[in-house]
């Protein structure tokens, strides 16, 4: 009776896994705990070892290929044995084709443990619960999640066997706005965010950092940013009319939008086993309150106009002061702007409000002496310094952006451009 | 010096079934109880006045309604001492029923008023006992006058609900003081039983909780029963005489005179929170003289020490107490409990026909700048009803305009108290009313007119 040689759950978060090497040839002798093969998963190079004794007779699935968890990759048995009836349904689809688990047949694996442990001795569910057909969501919740756009698969429900409620849905941001016609280097796919598993060198350098530093190692990069033109631009603006008024914290909120498309390595989140790059924009505003701060998000902030994000920066910081607003509307920024410029502060560094990895601080725009084509002139001018987590942000990378950033505001027509 | 994992204080609805729960989890457990199992509920509330609400229901039944149906009887008499002997054997059947679950469930009742002693202790007469774990007060609460204007419970013409469920005879005359639940109840009672009932609400309509089309449709009922209400009525003097009590209202700038053999004082409780060593031991109480809890566990101020049912603050309903014991006895046994609802419990007042409710009443909607759209539908356009000749009341339900979640649902009905829970089920899974009306009725029931509610709040309902 042959056996088949399941793709094994090797890490606790593992979904799948790629097929590095076959380190046996079929028609291979093979023991039991002979390596049959390199896989890679989500957090390293592991081997996949045999379970039974026998012939590899089969490598259903070519190195280099990745495969599900479950999913079928060989088979051992006896030499010369049929197992033409044990990869029926497995031809046509191809390795990449295959269903993961629920349709997978049980593992006939020993019953010597994988290296996920007592957790699941079948690797029949991983935790692919997005390929599940049956989500488990209240109808209510239901209704909202597709009124507001929002990915039910997305969510981790809080009911009774992880059923989504309503009040899962609070903090949980919508889907990406019909993609942008741009050519920002972005990726176009329809997820919010795209999670990077860290490599062994990020994870050294972010233990390192924080020990010298603290929870959050952060470095600061100021610059000085000539706002002479965004001033005439403002004051053109403000001659349409009254709803022609902006502030100049709209146009950094929109500058800082723009650039962290450019660099979406300072538009993520810090998220202990991973870094979390953000595909949206979600600018998190500063805003005093009473009796401390409160940071309501000004959502897809780079795909708004000028004028929606000042109508919008004016309600939300309105509410912030009448404590009036829900928790979806302070929650899930992915950057964050802190003005001081209205208390004449000319520079200050901001704290960086974990998870997101970078907080921008502005001073206020003072008119300096400059030196424009050669001559002192008297210029308007404004800094703002980049508190960085180190962990996600290095130091060019946060240059960069500063630089993209400054070039927007210095020549606001590129924002519209 | 006797040990337990989990000492509870008072046998009630709330605390004997925090103590089954903690003996399925396999604590050890003791109840104190100075009194019968089963607690105020048992004994001298909810199960009691149930029987005599049965007694008056008959008693109405046989009086007005049966020649309509095409049944006789001879001349009706009622004997409330009769109907009060049957009321106290079920409340004693049920006692016993309580003791017989301790039993079976190995907890150990322990006779006596228990007093908290500091580093989870309670004594009891001379005893001392310690709980492991955790000590979970349900101390309750106790009818209360108004001695302020002169309403102080004597026993004889001023009662409460304690003696009105053992008076040997119904008085000729009554005035009840509050007309929420009970007030409504004890006015339903003894107006069943020939006495001349006078209803007095401070707030501007009887069962002031419930919505204001509850109230109404259950003031016209009444008014067609002879029972007297006053409404938005302030009783600013009392003259409490050997065998008669009269009562000076201000009704809506008037003064009125309200004369009675006795006053029934139905007018809110007291918790039991003094002289059992709760502040000794740390536990403090709120600014409404509850037990101060953190809602997420229900644990007091005091370390290792929980507060459940009336106790532990509004609404001081058995089914939210028993509900509360389930919850502490998990989380003292290590589990995380599914979080209470406190805006899912349902209200049931239990006159004739019966109030039932659940969430947000449509005046709380309005406060509340919601969205909603009402669906109702009347009894009188339900078979069922028709044909058991109980045509009063209607069900209205609120839902969210947007999304169709039900807000509030608010039943009059015969069997409005058996009813409600369609919706309490609906309101605990998210289900709107869509999910109501598609869940197949079975016809010809009194529950139809609440999937016809549900199509009405659509503006579809199909038999009106």
């Amino acid at each position: 009776m042959a056996t088949k040689v399941l793709m094994e759950a090797l890490s606790p978060t593992m979904e799948e896994g790629r097929l590095v090497e076959w380190k046996k040839k079929e028609g291979d002798p093979v023991a039991a705990g002979d390596v049959l093969a390199e896989v890679e998963t989500d957090k390293a190079v592991m081997d996949l070892v045999a379970r039974v004794g026998g012939t590899l007779l089969k490598q259903v699935i070519a190195a280099g290929t990745t495969v599900p968890v479950s999913a079928l990759v060989g088979v051992i048995g006896k030499a010369g044995e049929d197992i033409s009836a044990l990869l029926e349904g497995q031809r046509g689809g191809g390795a990449e084709g295959q269903k993961p688990a629920k349709s997978a047949p049980a593992p006939a694996i020993a019953p010597t443990a994988p290296a996920t442990g007592a957790v699941a001795p079948t690797p029949a569910a991983p935790a692919t619960s997005a390929s599940s057909d049956r989500l488990k969501a209240s109808p209510l919740a239901r209704k909202v999640a597709t009124d507001r756009g929002i990915d039910l698969r997305a969510i981790q429900g809080s009911g009774p066997e992880g059923r989504i409620v309503l009040r899962d849905l609070a903090t949980a941001a919508p889907m990406a706005a019909a993609a942008p016609s741009s050519s920002l280097p972005f990726r176009p796919s329809g997820a919010a965010y795209t999670d990077v598993p860290l490599t062994q060198l990020r994870k050294t350098i972010a233990k390192r950092l924080a020990t010298s530093i603290g929870p959050v190692p952060t470095f600061y990069l100021t610059a000085e940013i000539d706002m002479e033109r965004a001033w005439e631009a403002r004051e053109a603006l403000k001659a349409l009319g009254p709803e022609g008024k902006i502030s100049f914290n709209d146009i950094v909120v929109k500058g800082v939008a723009l650039a962290l498309r450019q660099h979406p390595a300072c538009n993520a989140w810090w998220q202990d086993d991973r870094i979390r790059y953000w595909n949206e924009v979600h600018v998190s505003m500063a805003v005093a309150v009473e009796d401390g701060l409160i940071t309501p998000v000004i959502r897809h902030a780079d795909l708004k106009s000028l004028r929606q994000i000042s109508a919008e920066s004016k309600d939300l910081a309105g509410r912030a002061r009448e404590r009036k607003l829900k928790p979806e509307e302070y929650t899930g920024g992915t950057f964050s702007v802190s003005n001081l410029g209205m208390f004449e502060i000319d520079q200050f560094t901001a704290i960086i409000n974990p998870p997101e990895a970078g907080i921008l601080a502005i001073g206020a725009i003072v008119e300096q002496p400059a030196v424009v084509d050669g001559a002192v002139a008297v210029r308007r001018r404004m800094r703002v310094t980049l508190s960085c987590d180190h962990r996600v942000i290095d130091g060019a990378t946060g240059a960069a952006f500063l630089r993209t950033l400054k070039t927007l505001l210095e020549n606001p027509l590129a924002m519209v451009w | 010096m006797a040990q337990f994992d989990i000492i509870i204080l008072g046998g009630g609805p709330a605390g004997y079934v925090c103590a089954i729960r903690a003996a399925q989890l396999g604590l050890s457990a003791a109840v104190v109880e100075k009194d019968k199992l089963g607690g105020v509920c048992v004994n001298i509330g909810c199960i009691p006045t149930k029987a005599l609400l049965h007694s008056a229901y008959v008693a109405n039944l046989v009086s007005h309604d049966l020649k309509d149906i095409g049944v006789e009887v001879g001349a009706v008499k009622t004997d409330y001492g009769v109907a009060m002997r049957r009321s106290r054997k079920v409340a004693e059947q049920n006692s016993k029923g309580v003791e017989f679950l301790m039993k079976k469930h190995k907890v150990t009742v322990i006779k006596g008023t228990g007093t908290l002693l500091p580093g989870r202790k309670v004594k009891v007469g001379a005893d001392t006992h310690e709980a492991r774990k955790a000590v979970v007060l349900a101390t309750g609460s106790r009818v209360k006058g108004i001695p302020q204007i002169g309403l102080e419970l004597n026993g004889s013409t001023v009662i409460s609900s304690d003696e009105a469920l053992f008076l040997e005879q119904a008085p000729a005359s009554l005035a009840v003081v509050g007309a929420g639940a009970v007030g409504c109840e004890f006015a339903d009672i003894f107006n069943a039983f020939g006495a001349k009932v006078t209803l007095i609400e401070a707030l501007p309509r009887i069962l002031p909780l419930e919505d204001a089309e509850a109230s109404d449709a259950i003031a016209k009922v009444y008014r067609k029963r002879g029972i007297q209400t006053f409404a938005g009525a302030k009783v600013t003097k009392a003259a409490v005489g050997k065998d008669k009590v009269t009562l000076t209202l201000e009704v809506a700038g008037k003064t009125e005179t309200v004369e009675a053999d006795r006053v029934l004082m139905a007018a809110g409780r007291a918790v039991n929170t003094e002289n059992m060593g709760f502040k000794e031991a740390g536990v403090q109480l709120n600014e409404r003289g509850f037990v101060k809890v953190d809602l997420k566990t229900l644990e007091t101020t005091a370390q290792g020490v929980y507060a459940i049912g009336d106790v532990a603050g509004p609404p001081m309903l058995a089914h939210k107490g028993s509900r509360e014991g389930v919850f502490v006895a998990e989380v003292v046994a290590g589990q995380h409990p599914h979080p209470i609802r406190y805006d899912n419990v349902p209200s049931v007042t239990y006159c004739h026909p019966e109030v039932a409710s659940i969430g947000l009443t449509e005046d709380q909607c309005k406060e509340k700048k919601l969205d909603y759209q009402v669906g109702r539908f009347p009894f009188s356009a339900n078979g069922r009803a028709r044909a058991s000749n109980e045509t009063d009341g209607f069900v209205k339900i609120i839902r969210d305009r947007k999304y169709g979640e039900i807000l509030g649902a608010h039943i009059v009905a015969s069997h409005a108290s058996e009813m409600i829970h369609e919706l309490a089920v609906a309101r605990e899974n998210e289900y709107t009313v869509e999910e109501v009306d598609l869940a197949i009725h079975a016809h010809p029931t009194l529950s139809e007119a609440i999937a016809e509610a549900a199509l009405d709040s659509m503006g579809r309902a199909l038999n009106i």
